[in-house]
């Protein structure tokens, strides 16, 4: 790995360290615990990692460590997902409530 | 050209996690973020079972099968439990990051040349925050659910003892980057990591959970980004990245409405103030029945509810909007002060109360509500403590001093739903329930708010 692509990583590391600020910064107060369970769920991103170890089955134990990551990160997209969705469809709009 | 296809999935999958977010600013388009990241998630998933790497896909897809039969069914708890299913999340997210790095370790160590320092240097990062956030979080989950004890569990020395252990883990770390092939190393790290990550949550309480679970949730994104570092995956370091901005963010709104800082909140348990404050004097309060509170709810024309981790206990949410439309329907202005750490994690009431169908322009922000008080005929408040405490404001040996709180004593007059007169879980004595406008009614939030539902329905039957 040449030293260029390590400093092309930690600019993408940065940059989206600052659109992640920006951006959370304007999320609803009103929304903050669907945001974490939202986050939640595009954290298990990790899931592409752990899909390639377990897939390319270069020892077992690397094989059988990639399964339960993929299996805890797919828990995580699942749960995360559905949660987020669930507790979203709870809001509503002002006046269609009963009060 | 299939690898150009892959980028290009990962690509499209990086934009639309950033709209996820974006759509979350508002209620109205919040619906349509989940549905970007969901199909940023397909993208990237899709994308990844592409690569010429992957040689068998059985293993793959039984860790499917697995997950989402574990998934769909932690996706239904009540929202009451949505602090310990947003921990266990954590625990899981930052296991499977620790075991990542654990194959990825084992696998380069046999090869020559692999385990540059940069590599080495990733995958120590990725190992310690993984397992770190595992236990960490799994403690957590534990503590909200009350399978752990809840109180801040503190001794002597535990800060040194804590931070002795991390420096053991980061100069194993660091000695392995310069010579990784020194595996014996390895195993110290992870299980320094995961002890830490006990040891991290142990002295912390209740209260201050919003915080911690905000903090984890920064682990978790940051540990992606190294896994990305370590795999040299764009896609992870900015989801990582995305995630990890969001926790810290949230620490810190959590961190500001306590007036405490992270080394506070971390290292400073609240349990050493307790005995301090329960040598207070004997004081005199007012209680009211549940006739009298109705009778003061009847006549007012501003009432402002502050809900509290009380009412999530005794799942009040639902009588309380009961409540709510009885006087609305009488023409009262009804509405919802949320104090930011109000419950057990950010945002906990308005998403227990949109639940009980509050409409969400009734629940107001602590910093929008309080120059209205003053006007407030009645403050109701359920199951809520340190955030209405006027002590914060003025005693200066208070532990919660200069912690911002809803003005509820500078309402006309004050209705304070507790159990007993027991002090809170910090263990702080509440000056608002002595005052002359505070009437206090006894009894558990939902038995109370139902009681003075009824007490309106019977026109005074009890």
């Amino acid at each position: 790995m040449s030293q260029l692509e390590i400093w092309s990583m930690l600019s993408v590391f940065v940059l989206s360290t600052f659109i992640g600020f920006e951006v959370v910064r304007g999320v609803s107060r009103l929304l903050h615990t669907p945001l974490m369970s939202l986050t939640n769920a595009i954290s298990a991103i990790a899931v592409v990692g752990s899909i390639i170890i377990a897939g390319e089955q270069k020892s077992t134990l690397a094989t059988v460590l990639g399964t339960v990551a993929v299996a805890a990160s797919m828990t995580n997209i699942v749960s995360g997902f559905l949660i987020t969705d669930r507790m979203l469809k709870m809001f509503k709009k002002p006046g269609s409530g009963a009060s | 050209m299939i690898d150009n296809l892959i980028q290009l999935a990962y690509l499209l999958a990086a934009v639309l996690f950033i709209f996820s977010l974006k759509w979350l600013s508002h209620p109205t388009t919040a619906r349509r973020g989940v549905a970007a990241g969901v199909a940023a998630m397909a993208l990237a998933v899709g994308g990844t079972l592409l690569h010429h790497e992957i040689v068998s896909y059985e293993w793959i897809a039984a860790a499917f099968v697995v997950g989402t039969i574990v998934g769909v069914p932690l996706s239904w708890v009540p929202l009451t439990a949505v602090p310990q299913r947003t921990a266990l999340s954590h625990a899981f997210g930052g296991l499977a990051v620790g075991l990542v790095g654990t194959a990825k370790y084992t696998l380069w160590l046999g090869e020559d040349g692999q385990l540059t320092t940069f590599r080495m240097a990733a995958i120590s990062a990725e190992v310690i925050l993984g397992f770190l956030t595992f236990t960490g979080s799994l403690m957590a989950a534990g503590k909200l659910q009350e399978v752990l004890p809840t109180r801040p569990i503190v001794y002597k020395g535990q800060n040194l003892v804590n931070l002795a252990l991390l420096a053991i883990a980061v100069f194993s770390a660091v000695y392995l980057v310069y010579d990784p092939t020194r595996w014996q190393l390895f195993p110290v790290i992870v299980v320094l990591a995961l002890l830490f990550g006990i040891l991290l949550i142990i002295p912390i309480g209740g209260a201050d959970m919003p915080t911690v679970i905000s903090l984890l949730n920064s682990y978790a994104g940051l540990a992606a980004v190294a896994m990305g570092f370590v795999l040299e995956n764009r896609l992870l370091i900015t989801a990582g990245a995305l995630d990890g901005s969001s926790g810290f963010i949230l620490s810190v709104i959590m961190c500001r409405a306590m007036n405490r800082s992270f080394t506070n909140v971390l290292f400073g348990a609240f349990g050493q103030v307790q005995t301090a404050a329960a040598a207070a004097e004997q004081k005199t309060y007012k209680a009211a029945t549940l006739e009298d509170a109705k009778q003061i709810l009847e006549t007012a024309s501003l009432v402002v509810i502050v809900p509290g981790y009380g009412m999530a206990v005794s799942q009040a949410q639902h009588r309380v909007r009961e409540l709510a439309d009885i006087l609305s329907r009488q023409g009262t202005d009804v509405r919802f002060a949320i104090h930011p750490v109000a419950g057990r994690m950010p945002g906990h009431m308005n998403v227990l109360l949109a639940e009980a169908d509050v409409p969400y322009d009734k629940l107001v922000e602590m910093d929008d509500i309080n120059p209205d008080m003053p006007q407030c005929d009645v403050c109701l408040v359920i199951g809520a403590n340190d955030v209405v405490n006027p002590a914060a404001r003025h005693d200066k040996s208070s532990p919660i001093y200069g912690m911002p709180i809803i003005d509820a004593d500078k309402a006309k007059a004050c209705l304070a739903i507790k159990r007993t007169m027991n002090p809170g879980f910090a263990g702080i004595d509440n000056e608002l329930y002595y005052a002359d406008r505070t009437l206090m009614v006894f009894g558990d939030a939902k038995g109370v708010i139902g009681g003075i539902v009824s007490a309106f329905k019977g026109g005074g039957g009890h």
